[in-house]
């Protein structure tokens, strides 16, 4: 018997999983894909919010400001990389500016820092500032991650803790005992447990389905496309918004991710198909026409890559956090959509305090570790402290990608942790090989050989990513 | 801080080449850094037939004739780091690189030679929509699993781009039981040399689609089919020209580009054109003592020319060391050699005619394929040299000597142009 399952192995089921390992519970947490974080949370614009953007009531208000403090403490004690470095929203003309005064007025009344710094100043941070854009207003505490860095060191921490993790495990049918716990199946096992956490995403609907004949909800995934430039485009500083707005939410942006590249987006579409992850035409027409209205020389030329993900939208435009009607114990977090991970671990301490804990009893395990050891970074380190590991382990001297300089000692690293890396992009996620301009081109054989090797299998098994998408197909005649 | 006479970065046929000429120039004290288990580079991999026509008149495979300048290197003691990347550069020439033996090291060198190679253009690059599955592979990517590491791919190919490593993979795919249902090219002219374009594609039947593209792949966790257009002349995908293929596998061969970073860290003035640094007549880059040569500083044809040019380069080397340890300077003036009408890039890009030495070779290429034409060299406005050419095409990397009192006498720019015949 489970104390808690978790349904979703994305930022909101990962952090919770992490927050509830600190006590003695019996929690599992079940993904239908191949990896921890390898839907939503791996495919969006990598922002820690400061808050300022929800409208006031809202959950999103509520949690947005809280999780995003909570973020460099958070980071730091799970050894992901985070980087303060500040946004702009980018106003063009009057009517615009009227509305940054709107949410200056909301930062202010939130706590969030906020600065209005003179068009020239503004231009001088940012050179490439579109000619059209008339007033800036400044957020200096946004900061961008990896989500699913940080997603994979929160499922790191709650397994070394004890939590099980299913992978490749959808969840196919809840059932209800006489003794009103739940029993949530999958194709491998069934799960009996006195709490269910559906933080399905895109799925959310769907798993609440399984126990309800009305959700509540009704999830519509919403399709994000995106370039990535490469590390050597210097375009903007700073996370560069447009002005948000109810009909296309926060619009076209321009974004220095942890690791020095550039995205450019998101479009903002509807999808019929929620496994519809691929980019397109319209999508990215529609991108390279919008960031020109805040950001000029776009060089998307120098693009290495463009890539497409799903936000789980609802009518409510907002979080749904709460337990289902007449299901005690059924817990949905669903329609997490932006500001879904800046608010993560806000989330997860609101649904520990308002339902969970109403539900199990929540004893402290004094063994629970809560932080986790970071991963080396060698493109970082000085050449002494590179020397030193080398020393200890020569793994560590030699790179596997020439791009980002990752180390065989750093990929060796990966697999071997708990939630270690299973697959090619699950490698790519955790330490970088295959991000850079190259993207793995050189480095992808190496990987698949690192991987047959520390796996024990052969490398006509290694694979991309989900279940089946083997790279190699058999041995030459 | 160890110091050399030479560092060279790349073990590859260029690096090999330059190190063979710097040694044979009596520059003793030069190390190669190669990032991979054994040096040959990309040749490795390259195990069809065609290499060593211009060097030694005769067909070689690329790793038998990697292995003539491994061996001519081993004779002449030429040291080799092997699992050693080269991880930074600075204008000073102090040159980082790491290994699992010796760590992170620093070391200081008179010149460095930049030999390391290109990368090829991925998929992000080009705007293929569809999901992220298995089954999409940069030709050469495909190429060294197969003969390095003695893996299949895929069963069902389709190949996009022309170039030469998709063409020769096609053949190569092919033999190996793999049904190859065609290549497509953006271009209304093929990116490949004309003898694979036989050898590769016609003698097996596989069709070639030029003025198509690929926009679509379809597939839930490995490649199923993909989508082919065809292009109007500005490159648009043409409404209604849809077509699909059954496939597990594409491969991209659609463009190799130099790899440049240890170039960007020292500042290096790059040439937008050729995306590799820019360098005068012996391969020297706007950074004193750093050279450049090989598929590094422009994407070649034949690997017979990276040999002649990565030992001008080695020979550039040596006659710097020797200046600098005489005290000679070298020539003031420069004088630029620019790609005029229909010429994409010259490489060199500078010659100094006050310290010229030997005859110069140039290396260009043509923007679009043309019949009938001249080659006209210009110096100073006026025409030093006119070259009549039956057919030239971009796929074919051209070459146009002069000799070192022409441009000893130089007086201003030279600009290599393509002309209809007068």
């Amino acid at each position: 018997m489970y104390d808690v399952v978790i349904i979703g192995a994305g930022i909101t089921g990962t952090m919770l999983a992490k927050d509830l390992s600190e006590y003695r519970l019996r929690v599992a947490v079940i993904d239908r894909e191949n990896d921890i974080a390898d839907s939503t949370t791996m495919a969006n614009s990598a922002i820690v919010h400061t808050g300022y953007d929800p409208e006031d009531g809202t959950l999103k208000a509520l949690l947005n400001p809280e999780g995003s403090r909570m973020y460099p403490d958070l980071c730091r004690s799970l050894g992901c990389r985070i980087r303060e470095i500040g946004s702009y929203v980018a106003a063009c003309g009057e009517e615009e500016e009227k509305h940054l005064r709107v949410l200056a007025d909301r930062a202010e009344r939130r706590g969030i820092p906020y600065v209005f710094p003179s068009v020239e100043k503004a231009r001088e941070e940012e050179p490439n500032l579109a000619d059209g854009v008339t007033a800036v207003l400044e957020f200096p505490t946004t900061a961008v991650i990896y989500p699913w860095e940080v997603a994979i060191a929160c499922a790191e921490v709650a397994a070394e803790n004890g939590t099980e993790i299913f992978l490749n495990s959808p969840c196919t049918g809840i059932g209800r005992t006489e003794r009103g716990t739940y029993v949530v199946s999958t194709p491998e096992r069934e799960l009996e447990t006195r709490v269910v956490v559906n933080a399905a995403g895109v799925g959310a609907e769907r798993v609440a389905s399984y126990v309800t004949e009305n959700p509540g909800f009704e999830i519509t995934p919403r399709k994000g496309e995106y370039y990535v430039l490469d590390s050597n485009v210097k375009l903007v500083n700073h996370v560069i918004f447009p002005v948000p707005s109810k009909e296309k939410g926060k619009g076209v942006l321009a974004v220095p991710t942890v690791y020095g590249n550039t995205l450019i987006g998101p479009n903002s579409d509807f999808t019929e198909d929620p496994g519809d992850i691929g980019t397109s035409p319209e999508g990215l027409a529609y991108v390279r026409e919008n960031i020109s209205r805040i950001v000029k020389n776009v060089p998307l030329n120098r693009a290495i890559r463009v890539f497409a993900g799903l936000r789980p939208v609802s009518e409510e435009a907002d979080f749904i956090l709460e337990e289902a009607e007449g299901l005690p114990g059924f817990v949905n977090a669903a329609s997490i959509d932006s500001p879904g991970l800046a608010s993560s671990p806000a989330i997860s301490k609101y649904l520990i305090e308002h339902f969970i804990s109403k539900r199990v009893s929540l004893v402290k395990n004094p063994d629970a570790v809560m932080t986790r050891r970071a991963p080396v970074v060698m493109a970082d380190l000085t050449s002494d402290e590179r020397n030193e590991l080398i020393r200890l382990n020569p793994a560590y001297g030699r790179i596997i990608c020439r791009c980002e300089q990752v180390s065989e000692g750093e990929i060796l690293d990966c697999i071997r942790r708990k939630c270690g890396a299973r697959t090619v992009k699950g490698v790519k996620k955790r330490v970088r090989p295959g991000m850079g301009r190259c993207q793995g081109g050189f480095c992808e054989p190496r990987v698949v050989e690192i991987l047959a090797r520390e796996l024990e299998i052969d490398p006509t098994e290694v694979v991309l990513d989900a279940e089946n998408s083997r790279i190699l197909c058999g041995e030459n005649r | 801080m160890r110091h050399y006479e030479s560092v060279i970065i790349g073990g590859g046929s260029a690096g090999l080449a330059a190190a063979v000429a710097l040694k044979k120039q009596g520059i003793g004290d030069i190390v190669i850094l190669e990032k991979d288990g054994e040096p040959g580079g990309i040749l490795e991999q390259c195990i069809h037939n065609g290499f060593g026509l211009q060097t030694f008149k005769e067909q070689l495979s690329g790793p038998a004739y990697a292995e003539r300048f491994i061996r001519m290197a081993e004779e002449l003691g030429v040291e080799i780091k092997l699992n050693t990347m080269a991880v930074g550069l600075t204008r000073g020439r102090e040159v980082e690189y790491v290994n699992p033996e010796e760590g992170d090291v620093t070391v200081s060198a008179d010149t460095v030679i930049l030999a390391v190679g290109c990368y090829e253009r991925p998929r992000g690059a080009i705007g293929i929509h569809g999901p992220r599955c298995a089954g999409v592979y940069t030709a050469g990517q495909a190429q060294k699993y197969l003969n390095i590491d003695g893996y299949m791919v895929g069963k069902r190919v389709f190949i996009l781009g022309s170039g030469d490593i998709g063409l020769i993979m096609a053949r190569r795919m092919t033999l190996e039981g793999a049904k190859v249902l065609g290549v497509a090219e953006l271009m209304p002219y093929s990116s490949g040399l004309p003898r694979n374009m036989k050898q590769c594609l016609e003698d097996f039947g596989i069709p070639l689609y030029l003025s198509h593209t690929v926009t679509k792949t379809f597939g839930k966790s490995r490649l199923e089919k993909i989508e082919l257009m065809e292009v109007d002349d500005n490159r648009q995908p043409v409404p209604g020209s849809e077509m699909y293929f059954d496939c597990d596998t594409l491969l991209l061969s659609v463009g190799l580009i130099p790899e440049n970073h240890l170039a960007d860290d020292a500042g290096i003035e790059m040439d937008p054109s050729t995306k590799g640094p820019v360098v005068d007549d012996s391969y020297m880059t706007s950074a004193e003592g750093i050279f450049a040569c090989g598929n590094g500083l422009h994407v070649h044809d034949l690997v017979d020319f990276v040999s002649l040019q990565a030992e001008r380069a080695g020979e550039g080397a040596a006659r710097y060391i020797r200046a600098k340890r005489e005290g000679t300077e070298a020539g003031e003036r420069r004088v630029s050699v620019r790609p005029g009408e229909n010429v994409s890039y010259t490489v060199p890009a500078l010659v100094h005619p006050d310290s010229a030495w030997g005859n110069v070779e140039f290396f260009f290429r043509v923007k679009a394929p043309l019949d009938t034409v001249s080659v006209v060299i210009r110096g100073g406005g006026r025409v030093i040299r006119t070259i009549k050419k039956r057919k030239m095409i971009p796929s074919e990397m051209e070459r146009v000597v002069l000799t070192k009192d022409v441009i000893a006498g130089l007086s201003g720019d030279v600009v290599i142009s393509v002309e209809p015949q007068a």
